[in-house]
């Protein structure tokens, strides 16, 4: 079955060419690609070997997993699975113990230097890596091990990709991103709590059917995806550039479905596909349910500056303590000024 | 990582320096030893009072002997600094950061108005480096003081109109450059001519004070 090709695999359950194209074309489409590309993508796929994807989860808390699985578009999210071997993951696999343990060194070996290692969750390194564990071993070191293997690295969610929320301060377990581990390797970071389905389905299919990975941005982020912000997507920027501002959660401006700014929305600064992917079958995404962007896609979102409900046009000032205390510095060496001034002047 | 630098210690360090340096400068001034007066007083107390809080606004505008020479640099500093009022006070992001330090607030500008005012007073800025830089009298009495304070007052301006254009980079770039631009300001303020934001209106009123005390036209 490893060797069947997905044309063969999609054809055997009765998926159609014409099936396969149509989602090339919406790939192309979610990948911001020319739509010439489509025919190509749809006979790449065809023609490709089910990818090996070995996903190994550390310091998280599976709502990546559950995103990703719980996903309303089989057509596209779900169908990803049919392009891949997904020959490792904790949550998923039946086998448990030395089983998995023994599943997971056979794919590596009948894969090496081909698998692509997905990685959910941050990892722990202070005090040797130990607040993290699967199999008494530490996230750390399992990440040291499978990553010279892998031909790529997909960090999924803020967390692989960032250190996410295990990082915020006072981040007792020392947790950083996949990044701040391994140097050597291609890296493609998903960032997001949780991150978008789609977008990890436009990043496999485009490394199925191209042999490389897409084109990424300054923080190896998709730049199909994180190219833009979701400022500059949002349905409610024409009430920004108006001026038009909700000033809580139940006033007027926010009935009338006006600019999220003022209460902390963080759209203007996160870069992610929510207000054009969206969320639930393409159901919404937290904007259009009225609650301002966390910038969950952003590193360090947690420890942001004045929180998610301080406007990005303002921050933490030094406290009205601090300035007092600046104040009678201040008093303090004037004075000091004037006397010496007063001794020198007769 | 810079957003979050300027929206946060670079902000707080800012605010420490100026409030520091205000204080010092201020203290200072008033502490300093003046002359005692020793000719009696021309004016009572209250007319001197008055004397002073009425120069506080005849000097906002140059006497009439002085016009054909001042007035083009008048001019624009009105234009640039009536700009700077409308911006800073009438402008939604920054209605909302005295909101959040102090607790008022009052209802915003359109945004239209916030640009043509920010154009307004980017071009009288310009307008009055180019006079600097061209006028000779203004040539000898130039400082490196007046340049920096120029620049100083410039950057958050130019800063303000690519953020609210959204034109050239990203948003996050563009306030935080603007955010650090506006603390480099207010590390500036109390050490340099831009003291003046606070000195000024005191000091005109120290003058026509001890003018009405003198009897002297104010």
């Amino acid at each position: 079955m490893r060797d069947e090709t997905v044309g063969d695999m999609l054809g055997r359950r009765g998926f159609s060419r014409r099936g396969l194209l149509k989602f090339a074309i919406a790939m192309t489409s979610s990948l911001a690609l020319p739509p010439s590309l489509a025919p190509v993508m749809a006979a790449n796929l065809a023609a490709a070997r089910r990818q090996s994807v070995i996903w190994l989860s550390f310091q998280e808390c599976t709502g990546c997993l559950e995103t990703l699985l719980r996903t309303d578009s089989p057509t596209i999210a779900g169908l990803i699975f049919d392009f891949i071997s997904l020959d490792y993951q904790e949550s998923l696999m039946a086998a448990a113990g030395s089983a998995a343990e023994l599943t997971l060194r056979q794919a590596v070996a009948a894969n090496a230097g081909k698998y692509l290692l997905a990685i959910d969750g941050s990892i722990p390194v202070a005090d040797g890596g130990v607040y993290s564990l699967t199999g008494g071993r530490t996230n750390v070191s399992m990440l040291q091990e499978f990553a010279p293997g892998a031909a790529a690295i997909l960090a999924i969610g803020t967390c692989a990709a960032y250190g996410g929320i295990p990082k915020a301060f006072p981040n007792p377990t020392g947790a950083v991103g996949v990044e701040d581990v391994i140097l050597d390797k291609p890296i493609v970071n998903i960032p997001g709590c949780p991150p978008i389905p789609e977008v990890l389905s436009g990043v496999l299919v485009y490394f199925v059917s191209f042999g490389r990975l897409p084109d990424l941005d300054d923080q190896k982020r998709p730049l199909a995806y994180f190219g833009t912000t979701i400022h500059d997507q949002c349905y409610r920027k024409p009430f920004y550039d108006q001026g038009k501002f909700a000033k809580s959660f139940d006033d007027e401006g926010a009935r009338q479905g006006w600019c999220l700014f003022e209460l902390g929305c963080k759209g203007p600064t996160t870069h992610n596909a929510c207000a054009s992917l969206k969320w639930n079958d393409g159901t919404s995404f937290p904007i259009e349910s009225g609650h301002g962007c966390l910038g969950c896609s952003e590193p360090d979102f947690w420890d942001q500056e004045g929180g998610f409900y301080t406007s990005l046009a303002g921050g933490t000032g030094p406290g009205w303590r601090n300035a007092g205390i600046a104040a009678a510095t201040g008093v303090a060496l004037g004075a000091a000024a004037a006397i010496a001034a007063r001794r020198k002047v007769p | 990582m810079l957003l979050s630098f300027a929206r946060g210690p670079g902000m707080q360090v800012a605010a420490l320096i100026m409030v520091v340096g205000m204080f010092w400068r201020l203290a200072g001034i008033l502490l300093l030893r003046r002359r005692a007066a020793h000719a009696a007083a021309r004016n009572p107390f209250g007319a001197r009072l008055l004397g002073g809080a009425v120069t506080v606004f005849t000097r906002t505008i140059p006497r009439r002997t002085f016009w054909p020479r001042v007035a083009p640099g008048v001019a624009l500093s009105y234009v640039f600094h009536v700009g700077l009022f409308i911006i800073l006070f009438g402008g939604a992001p920054h209605i909302l950061i005295i909101h959040e330090i102090f607790g008022v607030s009052w209802p915003d500008l359109p945004k239209g108005v916030i640009v043509v005012a920010s154009g307004l007073t980017l071009a009288a800025l310009i307008a009055l480096l180019v006079r600097r830089l061209t006028h000779p009298v203004l040539q000898l009495l130039s400082t490196a003081d007046d340049f920096l304070s120029w620049l100083i007052v410039f950057l958050p301006v130019a800063t303000g109109i690519l953020l609210s254009g959204e034109t050239v980079g990203g948003y996050g770039t563009l306030l935080a450059l603007h955010i650090l631009s506006v603390e480099a300001l207010m590390i500036w303020l109390p050490f340099g001519k831009l003291m003046h934001v606070a000195l000024v209106f005191a000091g005109r009123g120290v003058l026509g004070y001890n003018f009405a005390r003198k009897g002297a036209a104010t």
